[in-house]
């Protein structure tokens, strides 16, 4: 896998730390500052944003996590609660678990922390981050909370102040929010609790600071993809947001439609216009798209469709993660109709699994579904220059005036040479009934046979090489999981593996058309697997049992969301099974 | 569209924009007579027809294209207008005909029926209204009578008729007209008109079902031209299309709103430019 490396995640921890407030606090800013200037130092890390139900001033949280090498994803614990009011944040309280050596820091002027927080046997510490930022005039408390945080973390106070001032415009805001830095700087000086970071390592990569929806929206950009036709969702907005400039600037084009059965349908147009075509949603939004994304198998038009998932059924829990649309995105569809189905690994792999949907779509002419998620896409993280894939991903068009000419010829590959509007003598009409080689609409049962097969075909033997899973490590156990889940359990198996303590793991990258073969070649040797997935039916499972022959011995991990997996927890449960 | 272009052959005929695919329609179909119109509204702008897309969602009407000889799109029933948004929008340089029927474009596609008005990309978009659903044989549609008995609504729905010109016009339709399939010659010079015109135009025509709205025959004796020219005043277009009879033909608004915005510019940047953003 010479481009798509995973991150290396090490077994060992780094710092975590949340920073909590009711809305208006500016913890959501502290946070960002923090990892910015984290970055800065030449550290990685990522942060998760978490917030109320409320649209807009509700409590919110940034759970970050530094490391000196690259990390994808959060860890059992955090060393330090850093909570600019108590308001709501005792909401949080399950996704922010705290240990004995953890330190709880409050407003001094809020008296003691709520219970829930100091049950874990955490120090508790006031500091008084309203008053000191009103004795500084001009400077907001948060940025005395951003000091205090960034000191506890071992980061560089001019990392702090440079990350400060790349966001604050007037310079008295400048000068004041430095001051208040260094007084939380300051206050934090002998809070301990927080093992500081230490230096970070020579760095040789660039290095960049993304999110997951950004990442799909650049990697589906790399891929050729200038077109794209959407409607609001969470949490998939925030990569439509970004494409919508970035299209505009290099020239392709993003309509917001008036709903996602408008938004596939002019996807779909747009591809049949030669036009690489992407749009992206959450659950509630890929339900609708299923009747147009049949249309793209029957018409055997490219399009690409990031399902960003979100707590189902229904509305669900929209702003929560999990992985629960995995059976509507492998088996949703009506009739027979095969198609792609992909899962990003990490953040920074959303860029180079979207660009791949990309290409696979253009070059087999189908559907592409990308299954990122709210923690994929709403988290940012500092992750090494994603390199850009080296993919054939040209589709076939005729030449002008190709003799006989016929869309949908029974070829081989099963992918027939798509012409594309204004090239002379290949004029068709692209059609979601079944039809003949020559596109005329047909009920035979030997055209319906042939196109049948001539699409199942160009899905099954394609070529796919290296990239259909990330395959790690050895041993008789196998943990075999996708898409977010896979960076809890990539990073249990390294906790075991520096215990000395041998699993193999198989991270799915392409989910459909599952790769039976070499899914069975991975297995060579291997006596049980453990499926990990983030969802209550345990639907990867299901569907592996559907199609691959497992080992006899198989046990599944499957919780839904939306508390993300913990690499403790499928640490423990993997050494647990493999005991067994 | 390649209206400049200076042909150093003969104008092409109708017959050029026939494909030689046979329709499935039933004899005396209106859609016949659109489908004509069609053919004579491209060859009276001698558009080259593989620089034209014709776009149609599911229906008896929504068979147009492939009996065209211009690339073709037959997607989803109610869908027509939102892929051709999409390629036109993509494509820009394509002229982008959509085709289909009440039922397609009312009911199921309403929503897109709203927001391609508003939107206003340059489509024409061409509705064989025969206030029934043909192809799943005989249900009443947003344009049926209230008091239309069928199977499915035995004693009629009881439900208004939808008035397809008078929401296209509120919607922000930049053109809007009523054709009849009964007089081919008139509803080509129609949609030709609609072609030329900028932004999102749309060509109500009236097109009997013979076979389940066979009284539709008599709408021959009923259609009459429009007695005034077209106006620019949404006002009084609306005004008039809520007081004629329905059988009132011709173009009866044709708006200058500004175009659709959103088309592809030319590129500032390249693809490795926006990676800037993401460099620490
Ligand atoms: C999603 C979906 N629902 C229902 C249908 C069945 N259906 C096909 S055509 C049609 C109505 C067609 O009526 P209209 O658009 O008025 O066209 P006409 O046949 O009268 O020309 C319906 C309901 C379908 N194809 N797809
Ligand atoms: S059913 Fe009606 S609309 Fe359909 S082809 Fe026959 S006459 Fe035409």
């Amino acid at each position: 896998m010479p481009n798509a490396s995973p991150q290396k995640t090490h077994a060992a921890g780094g710092v975590s730390i949340a920073l909590a407030g009711s809305g208006g606090s500016g913890v959501m800013t502290a946070g960002t500052l923090l990892l910015t200037a984290a970055a800065g130092a030449g550290y990685y890390g990522l942060m998760v944003r978490t917030s109320g139900p409320q649209i807009r001033g509700g409590e919110a949280a940034a759970l970050l996590r530094i490391a000196p090498h690259p990390i994808d994803g959060l860890d059992d614990r955090f060393d330090a609660l850093v909570a600019l009011d108590w308001g709501n944040v005792q909401r949080f309280a399950d996704e922010i678990p705290l240990a004995a050596h953890s330190v709880v820091v409050g407003e001094e002027a809020e008296g003691e922390a709520p219970e829930i927080y100091r049950a874990s046997g955490a120090r508790y510490v006031a500091v008084p981050f309203k008053k000191t930022a009103k004795s500084i005039a001009g400077s907001w408390a948060n940025m005395v909370a951003l000091g205090f945080a960034g000191a506890l973390a071992g980061l560089p106070r001019e990392a702090l102040h440079e990350a400060a001032k790349g966001t604050l415009k007037k310079a008295e805001t400048v000068a004041a929010n430095l001051a208040a830095i260094d007084a939380g700087v300051a206050a934090a000086q002998g809070v301990g609790g927080v093992t500081p970071l230490p230096p970070p390592g020579p760095r040789s990569r660039a290095r960049w600071l993304i999110s997951g929806n950004e990442a799909a929206g650049f990697g589906a950009i790399r891929g050729g993809v200038r077109f794209v036709a959407a409607y609001p969702i969470t949490p998939a907005t925030e990569m439509l947001e970004w494409m919508a400039p970035a299209l505009a600037k290099i020239g392709g084009a993003l309509v917001q439609a008036e709903d996602e059965l408008a938004s596939v349908n002019m996807i779909v147009g747009a591809s049949y216009g030669g036009v690489p075509s992407l749009t992206a949603t959450a659950g509630p939004g890929l339900a609708l798209m299923t009747e147009g994304i049949g249309l793209a198998v029957a018409s055997e038009t490219p399009i690409v469709v990031v399902d960003v998932m979100r707590g189902g059924p229904s509305t669900g829990i929209p702003a929560k993660s999990e992985q629960g649309d995995l059976a509507i995105a492998t088996q949703g569809l009506h009739g027979d109709a095969p198609h792609l189905v992909l899962a990003p690994t990490s953040i920074a792999d959303c860029v180079a699994t979207t660009q791949w949907a990309v290409a696979l779509a253009e070059k087999l002419q189908a559907p592409a579904i990308v299954l990122s998620d709210q923690f994929l896409g709403q988290s940012r993280a500092v992750v090494d220059r994603p390199d850009e894939l080296a993919l054939d991903a040209k589709r076939i068009v005729p030449e002008p005036n190709a003799p006989d000419y016929k869309r949908y010829r029974d070829t081989p590959s099963g992918v027939s040479p798509m012409a594309v509007p204004g090239n002379p003598g290949t004029v068709y009409t692209a059609d979601g009934l079944e039809h003949s080689e020559g596109g005329i609409p047909s009920g035979n049962v030997r055209d319906h046979q042939l196109q049948l097969d001539k699409r199942a075909r160009k899905i099954a033997q394609h070529d796919y090489g290296e990239r259909w899973a990330d395959v790690e490590g050895e041993g008789e156990a196998a943990v075999i999981t996708f898409g977010s889940a896979s960076i809890a359990a990539r990073e249990a198996v390294a906790r075991l593996a520096a215990q000395g303590v041998r699993v193999k793991l198989i991270v799915l990258r392409l989910i459909a058309p599952l790769r039976t073969a070499e899914l069975a070649r991975a297995l060579d040797g291997v006596s049980r697997v453990l499926v990990v997935e983030q969802n209550h039916s345990a639907q990867f499972h299901r569907y592996l049992r559907s199609l691959a022959d497992l080992p006899a011995r198989q046990q599944s991990f499957h919780r839904p969301g939306p508390l993300p997996l913990r690499p403790g927890e499928l640490a423990e449960t993997i050494a647990a099974w493999r005991n067994a | 569209m390649d209206l400049a272009e200076a042909p150093a052959r003969a104008p092409r005929t109708a017959a050029a924009y026939k494909s030689s695919y046979k329709p499935i329609w039933c004899p005396g179909c209106g859609d016949f007579s659109v489908l004509s119109a069609i053919t004579k509204a491209l060859a009276k702008l001698d558009l080259t027809p593989e620089n034209v897309a014709v776009v149609s969602g599911i229906g008896c009407s929504s068979r147009i294209p492939a009996y065209t000889s211009c690339y073709g799109f037959h997607g989803v029933h109610g869908r027509a207008l939102a892929a051709a948004t999409g390629l036109k929008v993509a494509r820009p340089d394509l002229t982008v005909l959509v085709t289909g029927g009440d039922g397609d474009g009312y009911s199921i596609g309403g929503n897109h029926f709203l927001h391609a008005c508003r939107r206003n990309v340059d489509l024409t978009y061409v509705v064989m209204d025969n206030h029934v659903y043909g192809m799943t044989k005989g249900q009443p549609s947003p344009t049926t009578e209230p008091d239309w008995d069928s199977k499915l609504s035995p004693g009629g729905t009881g439900v208004r008729a939808f008035h397809p010109l008078v929401i296209a016009l509120a919607s922000g339709a930049n053109f809007v007209a009523r054709a009849f399939s009964g007089d081919p010659n008139g509803t080509a010079e129609v949609i030709a008109q609609a072609i030329v015109h900028p932004g999102f135009s749309f060509v109500e025509v009236l097109s009997p079902c013979v076979t389940f709205r066979p009284e539709q025959r008599d709408w021959k004796d009923a259609v009459h031209p429009a007695p005034v020219e077209a106006t620019d005043d949404p006002a009084r277009a609306a005004r008039r299309i809520m007081t004629d009879d329905g059988f009132n033909l011709g173009v009866l608004y044709k708006g200058n709103r500004a175009p659709y915005k959103g088309y592809p510019a030319p590129a500032r940047a390249g693809v490795a430019d926006l990676e800037k953003e993401f460099e620490l």
